[in-house]
């Protein structure tokens, strides 16, 4: 926070605009367009949304609209989908920030020595980032085709498969698709972020450890990782909140086949909006995720307030 | 500076290798898609797995950009792109200035709104937005795609300006107010010129968002007058899900604007991260 401090010492003298003027209108000028946008595009349609949630709102059903207090909910409990695509939730969340986060950091340390070409490097390794997502999901789809895709030729090859089969065909196999194209997207990601957060590392501590006689695993836990530690913190929840919102991947990749094995909750509630109009329902499953959403932050903020502690 | 201090040959080689794992990584679904573009049909189920093709050919490219309707959805997504990243980049701008330069009421609640809007599902607010664009009778049009994604923008774009503004030594506008400026022509003379890369990033980062939406351009627009490429794309590959070389050589055709925007901001972008970072 810098910006908190506006005095003007060298203003004193001149006529300026009254205290007023620049506490309470001036600043809104500049915001107003900002948050007229907002309010009308997000902040309205999603008390809307949530209004919705309590509703019967089903397009195809236009006269049964009105409310009906808990009875999207009452579905949704038992709904088997709901609670399969809860699971694939968690798997696909766990899964994709897993590895993201591991060769993300991997990328991040790699980045900060010294080597040759290295902006070439630096730009080729974080050019997956600028891929259009459902770029990024039609490639992997093709890749992973039989057909003209390498990938399960080689596979087979190597013996991890028996035969070259489409594994985003197979139920057991097939979030591993979506996970891969969702592993090479975000690794630029953290490597930007956490390369980001080593430049600032001062060099001399370093130094000093190495006059110690610190190997390098002892400088990398008790100097990387104390320093890198507030950065990972807040770019892993941002991004497992954000992983499991994304639905583009899964939806262009399987649409949340074969036999749902791939739904997850936000597949799930975009197709129950865009396939089936049934507004009313995807709304009870949007809320439900955000409060399984806002559940996680909360532990997660607990958690980091008492490992601060010690 | 150097975190692998170990400099013996072996560890330079698994440095070595390990780099080239990561760009071969990022680079084969790409290169991938690209081969399969200039493969000639005849040639892509014999050599499925070849790594070079024996030949290669153009064929493709000139098929989908003269008998396809892929020349509208380019236009309409370069229309939608620029149209967001230009409005979203003024409103952003004045926004991240007013958060940088003032302190007044309501500072904190507004920040906490464009925080909140973030953190939801934007999936969620998918079926109230329908309903309203159909009220208002703008399904199937561009404009309402540019106004949901340049608020969709809005909350980062003003984050990363407020970034690149708070770079800028205050005592530059507050000379120019001395001598005589109003704050609007001092902001205007003085400090945006200084913040062209930020504005430059700005503007790149909204339109490559723009460019990849997909789930609400799918909802709003189902005429294929005013398809957007992801979603021309889209139906192309559930109409014609043979022809493999024309939908790799649309897939290439769409990935050059956004990666030629890529090169250009990236490196604004790393050091937009790093004076975040270095704030705390």
């Amino acid at each position: 926070m810098t910006m908190i401090d506006t005095a003007e010492p060298g203003k004193k003298s001149r006529a300026r605009p009254s205290f007023y003027f620049r506490y309470m209108v001036e600043p809104y000028l500049y915001l107003t367009p900002a948050i007229v946008l907002i309010a009308l595009v997000m902040l309205v349609p999603l008390v809307i949304g949530i209004s919705y949630a309590f509703q019967s709102v089903n397009l195809l059903r236009p006269f049964q609209s009105g409310w009906v207090g808990l009875a999207n909910f009452e579905a949704l409990w038992s709904d088997r989908k709901f609670w399969l695509a809860m699971t694939n939730t968690f798997w696909w969340t766990l899964g994709s920030i897993f590895f993201q986060f591991f060769l993300g950091l991997g990328l991040a340390m790699l980045l900060n020595t010294q080597f040759h070409c290295k902006r070439i490097v630096q730009a080729l390794v974080f050019l997956p980032w600028a891929v259009p997502t459902f770029l990024s999901a039609l490639t992997w789809a093709w890749l992973f085709n039989p057909t003209i895709g390498p990938l399960p030729h080689w596979l087979a090859a190597l013996g991890i498969l028996s035969e070259p089969f489409n594994i985003l065909g197979d139920k057991h196999l097939a979030m591993w698709g979506p996970v891969t194209a969702n592993v090479w997207f975000g690794i630029p990601f953290f490597a930007i972020t956490l390369l980001a957060a080593l430049q600032s590392i001062p060099g001399e501590l370093y130094e000093a450890a190495e006059i110690d006689g610190a190997t390098a695993w002892q400088s990398f836990t008790k100097i990387t990782l104390p320093f890198l530690a507030p950065m990972i913190a807040i770019t892993v929840m941002l991004r497992t909140i954000w992983i499991a919102n994304f639905a583009d991947l899964i939806f262009v990749m399987t649409g949340g086949g074969p036999a749902n094995s791939t739904q997850i909750l936000s597949t799930y509630i975009f197709t129950t909006a865009f396939r089936k109009l049934d507004f009313g329902y995807a709304s009870a499953i949007a809320v439900a995720l955000l409060g399984l959403l806002l559940i996680y932050a909360a532990i997660l903020l607990v958690l980091r307030r008492k490992l601060v502690k010690i | 500076m150097s975190t692998l201090r170990n400099s013996s040959p072996l560890a330079v080689t698994g440095k070595y290798l390990a780099l080239g794992f990561y760009v071969a990584f990022a680079l084969f679904p790409l290169y991938w898609l690209v081969k399969i573009a200039i493969t000639p049909d005849k040639l892509i189920f014999t050599e499925g797995t070849a790594l070079f093709p024996s030949e290669f050919t153009f064929e493709n490219f000139q098929t989908v950009l003269i008998a396809t309707d892929f020349l509208s959805y380019f236009k309409n997504s370069v229309i939608v792109s620029v149209g967001t990243a230009a409005i979203t980049t003024a409103i952003a701008a004045a926004a991240g200035y007013a958060f940088s330069r003032f302190v007044f009421r309501g500072k904190r609640l507004i920040i906490a709104l464009m925080l909140i809007t973030q953190m939801f599902p934007l999936l969620m607010i998918i079926a109230p937005i329908y309903k309203i664009v159909a009220a208002v009778g703008l399904l199937n049009s561009l404009t309402s795609l540019i106004i949901v994604y340049t608020a969709f923008n809005i909350p980062f774009a003003t984050f990363l300006m407020q970034s690149f503004f708070d770079g800028i030594p205050k005592d530059l506008e507050e000379a120019g107010m001395i001598d005589g400026c109003t704050r609007f022509e001092a902001l205007r003379k003085i400090i945006l010129p200084l913040t062209l890369p930020g504005l430059g990033a700005t503007l790149g980062f909204v339109f490559t968002a723009a460019w990849s939406e997909l789930l609400f351009a799918l909802m709003l627009i189902n005429s294929n007058d005013t398809m957007t490429f992801p979603v021309g794309l889209l139906t192309f590959v559930s109409k014609f899900s043979v022809d493999w070389g024309q939908m790799m050589a649309a897939g290439v055709l769409a990935l050059v604007p956004s990666c030629l925007f890529f090169i250009f901001i990236q490196r604004y972008l790393v050091q937009g991260l790093t004076s975040g970072a270095v704030k705390g």
